[in-house]
């Protein structure tokens, strides 16, 4: 059985249909990276699967429950399952890293200071920034609010997390820091990945499923080695990254 | 435009300003539910503290500033009008009710709406376009809850507190002025205020000002949740927020002017401030 199963679900955000009758099943364990060009769907996928968007049609299963219909409480329930690692990082601006990773210990159990600070310190360590308890998110660099928000969506040890564009705006070293910081948390906690991305050496790293949206549908499904030998003419184009002459009809 | 044109654009209008209504209702009573439903466990008073120091202590400075000076320009312009009567010994009673019932309260609560209500509508916007609102929903945190109680609870508990501050700066500002400048005896200047001012005009800006405080707490972070995307968006809904904010109170101390009138003389007839 399927962890996470969406059926049939469409999302539109009028004119624009989004999403398009999509059907997708996600594994317990799998790492699926989703790939696309930019505005055609991929973060509004991720946000289904937490619940931050209801579809317009279709259904959301989450460990054979459907979740589309849980009301705000239920799926504030369900989220403590979830980690979601965002775009930017959206790390509380007022508070240090360390109570930002402590925010969802403190929010949802009933542990001791001293046990959440050894629990904040094992997180912080386990992305490579042991000691940056004090440091507060503007003092950070890019890669560093990115670990530090994936420290933060560890916390509560899910079975599930989400990435939404996990290397955007990283340099290509430090991109790489966050894929083997993916793999690595994959391998040792043996949670389920789902990524969002449109850098394909990230996708190529840390995949082991690859699904490519296009026209808010399921375009590819595959194994990573079979995309790199794809003769899809837009897989092709995607991987290769090239604008082809329907790009760069607007330049001429 | 054609007719037809004109009617939809009117439907299409109607449409989403009551929807805009219905969701700020919404919003309205999640806020009072939470309110309700354990904010008094120490996870949740952990985040009213913060937020009581910055809505009221920060404001003291600026709220006893506006009220002495409003109190002094009241005796100042009174004076005169009082002096043509011959019945200057008695301007305390008309400086101290304004203050207290009238001008301190929606002085506070204007001052209030600028200092904090722009504040909370900017700091809630910048964490909605950055996603830290979606990442507190992910956490399993309602926003509301985390973000938009301890904000409403310091409104409403600390703006009748400044509201004191603001009358009793109101007051001295108008004695000063009066007594020290103008002249006017001290006996007779507090016997015409102890005369108007009674419990009830206290208590009635008191019961305004938790209102208003109320009104601006509400205001300010559905103005900051619902905020467009951008510098832009945050922006426009920081001058958004002042400006309902302000509409708010104004049309908030009218209905309150009219209502506790009506009870005042039914419970203890007309009395004339000049007694």
């Amino acid at each position: 059985m399927p962890l996470i199963e969406l059926k049939k679900v469409s999302k539109s955000f009028p004119p624009l249909i989004v999403l398009d009758e999509l059907d997708l099943s996600i594994a317990r364990g799998q790492s699926l990276v989703i790939i696309g060009a930019s505005g055609t769907g991929k973060s509004v996928l991720l946000k289904h699967i937490v619940g931050l968007l209801r579809p317009d049609a279709g259904e959301v299963w989450f460990d054979g429950g459907r979740i589309d219909t849980f009301t705000d409480r239920q799926f504030m329930e369900l989220r403590r399952r979830f980690g979601f690692l965002f775009q930017m990082g959206a790390l509380f601006d007022s508070l240090t890293s360390g109570e930002n990773i402590a925010f969802p210990i403190v929010e949802h159990t009933r542990k001791k200071p001293a046990e959440i600070a050894r629990i904040v310190a094992e997180k912080l360590a386990m992305v490579g920034l042991p000691g940056f308890e004090k440091k507060m998110p503007a003092q950070l660099s890019g890669g560093q609010r990115k670990r530090i928000a994936l420290a933060r969506a560890i916390a509560l040890d899910p079975e599930v997390i989400l990435y939404d564009e996990p290397t955007t705006g990283l340099d290509p070293i430090r991109a790489d820091v966050i894929n083997q910081l993916i793999v690595k948390l994959q391998r040792e906690l043996k949670v389920t990945s789902i990524t969002v991305t449109h850098d394909m050496a990230s996708a190529f790293k840390i995949a082991d499923r690859i699904v490519m949206l296009h026209e808010g549908k399921i375009h590819f499904d595959g194994a990573p080695a079979d995309m790199q030998q794809s003769p899809d003419p837009i897989v092709k184009q995607f991987v290769s990254g090239e604008a082809g002459e329907a790009e760069l009809a607007g330049l001429k | 435009m054609p007719a037809v044109q004109i009617i939809e654009k009117i439907g299409r209008d109607t449409r989403n300003s009551l929807a805009a209504m219905g969701e700020f209702w919404r919003f309205v009573g999640r806020t009072l539910l939470f309110l309700f439903t354990g904010w008094y466990r120490w996870k949740n008073i952990r985040l009213v503290l913060p937020q009581m120091y910055e809505v009221g202590f920060r404001s003291v400075p600026v709220i006893a500033i506006t009220g002495a000076f409003i109190g002094m320009v009241l005796a100042i312009e009174a004076y005169t009008q009082f002096k043509a009567l011959g019945q200057e010994h008695r301007i305390g009673g008309i400086i101290s009710v304004s203050v207290v019932k009238q001008i301190g309260p929606v002085l506070a609560a204007v001052m209030l709406a600028g200092r904090v209500g722009g504040a909370l509508t900017a700091e809630l916007g910048t964490m909605n376009v950055t996603e830290q609102l979606d990442a507190l929903r992910v956490m399993g945190a309602d926003p509301i809850r985390v973000l938009v109680v301890p904000r409403f609870i310091a409104c409403i508990f600390l703006l009748p507190i400044l509201t004191i501050y603001s009358d009793m700066l109101g007051v001295v500002g108008g004695w000063l002025v009066s007594v020290k400048s103008l002249g006017i005896p001290e006996e007779p200047y507090w016997r015409a205020a102890a005369v108007a001012v009674d419990n009830w005009q206290i208590f009635e800006g008191l019961v305004k000002a938790m209102f208003f405080g109320g009104a601006i707490g509400l205001i300010s972070c559905y103005k900051g949740f619902t905020c467009g995307a951008g510098a832009q968006g945050v922006g426009r809904a920081c001058t958004n927020s002042f400006v309902t904010s302000f509409i708010a109170i104004i049309v908030l101390n009218f209905f309150f002017a009219k209502l506790a009138k009506d009870w005042y003389i039914a419970i203890y007839g007309i009395r004339g401030m000049l007694g």
